[in-house]
């Protein structure tokens, strides 16, 4: 018999689904956020992720991070990180020194990966970015390049007055790898005018995204909740990535990230960071309604390795990169270097009963610690 | 308050991690093996799962409550030197040995109530000079000009003051007791197992020592809390030894409120370097969880934020815990260790509603105080 209108998800509707390989809803995506049974959202969680082929491997990558330039126009409210270039603080490092410091420190860790984002600086022309990409090829060419959000893709193009596609061909021929997945907040249009009235309008997110896709450029996918957002953003935000998934696959993995009000102006409005259950919770949703995303990352850097290791039971399956600069430790009188701090993450995936394996950004196979 | 959607489903497990989940859940004791099987497994949420419900069983399941007290450490002068401390000084060190005096004291308990404080909780070091007219003076001092209640001398400071004063434990209590001393702290348990205590803390209260003065307080009908401090050098099966004289003594007087666990903070103590591997926050939540289900007999759990920092200490909260501990004033043996939480009313609040709960600040005997609805 049929019944009038759709009844109320709960979380057994929604495990019916999981178990069935049914795709879930927005109103199944809400219900989850509303529920406080954080455990109850966990197991779900690891289900889903077991029933779609995901093992007990955690992956991690060994990278380095760095930023070119923190010459910003864009002025997000969120952001602590720019400058304008006149400002206190304000840098712009020059090509050969940024290679300089990468092939120094590649000596010292051997990571697999560089990281790059940076400012929308006004000083710079594209040249200056495909001349980057491919110094930084030609003195690491087995180092995986994942360098600039799609919020730098589009301002190359205004400076360049170049398509995306042919900025997205052209670093891809002087050696870019993949493209990292910042820029993104939150999509719907509200919380970007709140936000991030700077920033171009979040289809040009996913136009950046779908071009690199069809040119068989690997992107990631992130989002920055815990600041103005509902939860109906949250689910719509996350539907979008899906759907874009559908229609590309280029997504490697989603990366749910926690605003840090601190330094920011939010911070003086007395914000609050999110708490322990709400990352859990994030991480579980995600892991469910992103179905067709491989990797979910716990990123440590940001949650900590404590919740990170316990957030591997809510969905996640990646814990990021080691993220090692030998000499800033030494500096700050740690004695902390790269292999303790894979140690250090080992231990703590071990601890979670999980198989940690260091991979490279594609998620082959490095090194495995049974 | 939110709409709670919540699941319906029993825990899922592997079998035999399952097995002991449901017999817990049916209302059955689980055995020391079977604890220490919770223990091995690395089935977090299936073991959170059956934790949080049967924390529901013993406490209201929509509320989370906390006190607001201070650590007062009246002295850090300590003959004890056990190996995990890094907060005592050696009798005789003039540069860094305290006792504070009683004006300083009262200021701390003013300030206290100033901010809808309601206890106080003094605990310090085995200071070889003070005999029992100290504390009873002391006590009477407090309670003659403050309204607070008092939670003071954890069962080895208790000891050490009968064994200084020639006493028995019995009258010791009774005299404090009646000196002005409501319930007593049950720090100084660490481990109760002998061969764990003679390699962390070999001149400290032994075991049986530790539980007799707890019996006696009981008997007495001075409640009690129970702690335990782990991820030192005792094994799993140490852990669930100490959990069942733990339970044993409650199963005979049920006296003991509330169990706290935490894990060895190492910064600055002689410990520390001989500790192999420290505990992570995994398992801090699953020994939490496990706590829960083996003290069948104990109302209630605390988290530890203090010690794993406030995102773990909330989480905790939905593995087995029902209470966050205290919004501490001041407290200094935890951060001799290194360790530095700081939180305020506000953030517990903020966390606790944060998971869907109603805050309720506690007295010491966890009547409320204040309901944050
Ligand atoms: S575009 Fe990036 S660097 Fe610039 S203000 Fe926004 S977040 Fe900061
Ligand atoms: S833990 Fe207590 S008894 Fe042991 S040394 Fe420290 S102050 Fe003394």
């Amino acid at each position: 018999m049929a019944t009038v209108g759709a009844s109320v998800p709960t979380l057994d509707t929604v495990r019916e689904k999981v178990e069935a390989g049914d795709r879930l809803d927005f109103e199944d995506g809400l219900a989850l956020l509303e529920s406080d049974d954080l455990l109850a959202l966990g197991e779900l969680a690891d289900l889903a992720r077991r029933l779609r082929g995901g093992t007990d491997d955690v992956y991690f990558v060994q990278n380095l991070y760095l930023n070119q330039t923190n010459v910003c126009r864009v002025k997000c409210k969120f952001c602590a990180f720019a400058r304008t270039a006149k400002q206190e603080g304000a840098y712009t490092i020059s090509i050969a020194e940024l290679v300089e410091d990468a092939a120094r420190q590649h000596e010292l860790t051997g990571f697999t990966e560089i990281h790059m984002v940076n400012g929308e600086s006004p000083h710079v022309t594209f040249e200056w970015y495909v001349e980057t990409v491919r110094a930084l090829h030609a003195a690491l060419p087995d180092v995986h390049l994942k360098l600039y959000t799609a919020s730098e893709i589009h301002h190359m193009s205004t400076l360049s007055g170049l398509g995306y596609e042919e900025i997205l061909r052209e670093l891809r021929d002087a050696g870019l790898g993949s493209l990292p997945g910042g820029g993104a907040e939150i999509f719907a249009d509200r919380v970007r005018r709140l936000v991030a009235p700077g920033k171009e309008h979040p289809d040009r997110w996913f136009e950046v995204h779908d071009i690199a896709h069809r040119l068989g450029l690997p992107t990631h996918c992130t989002m920055l909740y815990g600041h103005v957002e509902t939860y109906e953003e949250r689910v719509d935000h996350l539907l979008r990535l899906r759907d874009q998934q559908d229609r590309t696959g280029g997504f490697l993995a989603f990366v749910p990230l926690a605003f840090h009000p601190e330094n920011t102006v939010f911070e003086r409005r007395g914000w609050a960071f999110t708490s322990g259950a709400e990352d859990l919770k994030m991480m579980a949703v995600s892991r469910l309604l992103l179905d067709n995303i491989p990797n979910l990352k716990a990123y440590w850097i940001m949650m900590g390795l404590p919740l990170a290791s316990v957030a591997l039971h809510f969905g996640a399956n990646d814990v990021q990169g080691t993220v090692v600069r030998e000499e800033i430790f030494r500096a700050a009188g740690s004695t902390i270097g790269s292999e303790q701090k894979i140690d250090e993450l080992v231990r703590h995936v071990k601890d979670a009963g999980r198989v940690p394996v260091q991979r490279d950004t594609l998620y082959r196979e490095l090194r495995r610690w049974e | 308050m939110t709409l709670t959607v919540r699941s319906s489903r029993p825990p899922r497990a592997a079998a035999p991690v399952r097995r002991i989940l449901e017999q817990a859940l049916a209302g059955a004791r689980i055995s020391d093996i079977d604890a220490v099987t919770l223990l091995r497994s690395r089935e977090l949420v299936a073991v959170g799962r059956a934790a949080d419900e049967l924390r529901a069983r013993k406490t209201d399941p929509a509320k989370v409550t906390f006190v607001v007290d201070r650590n007062v450490n009246y002295t850090n002068v300590c003959k004890t030197d056990c190996d995990f401390c890094a907060f005592y000084r050696r009798p005789g060190d003039r540069a860094e040995g305290y006792l504070l005096p009683k004006a300083v004291i009262f200021r701390k308990i003013e300030e206290t109530l100033a901010i809808g404080g309601t206890g106080l909780l003094m605990q310090g070091g085995h200071h070889p000079d003070l005999a029992i007219e100290f504390y009873e003076d002391l006590f009477r001092s407090i309670k003659s000009r403050y309204r607070i209640h008092l939670h003071a001398l954890s069962p080895p400071e208790i000891h050490h003051i009968s064994r200084r004063s020639r006493l028995p434990v019995a009258e010791t209590l009774t005299r404090l007791r009646d000196a002005g001393l409501d319930s007593i702290p049950g720090g100084g348990a660490e481990i109760l197992v002998e061969r764990v205590r003679r390699l962390i803390a070999p001149k400290k209260t032994k075991a049986q020592e530790w539980l007799h003065v707890m019996r006696e307080a009981h008997r007495l009908g001075i409640s009690t809390t129970a702690t335990m401090m782990y991820g030192h050098v005792e094994t799993l099966e140490e852990r669930v030894e100490h959990l069942r004289r733990i339970r044993e003594l409650q199963d005979e007087l049920h006296g003991f409120r509330a169990f706290i666990s935490w894990t060895f903070q190492p910064d600055g103590t002689r410990l520390g370097p001989r500790v192999e591997r420290f505990p992570t926050s995994f398992d801090y939540l699953l020994t939490q969880a496990v706590s829960r289900i083996y003290l069948d007999n104990v109302d209630h759990i605390q988290s530890s934020w203090v010690t794993q920092g406030m995102k773990i200490g909330q989480v905790a909260l939905a593995f087995g815990a029902d209470d966050l501990g205290s919004v501490m004033t001041e407290e200094n043996v935890v951060s001799a260790a290194g360790t530095t939480h700081r939180a305020s009313t506000d953030d517990f609040v903020r966390a606790i509603r944060a998971l869907g709960k109603v805050p309720v600040q506690r007295d010491t005997l966890y009547r409320e105080v204040r309901v944050f609805d």
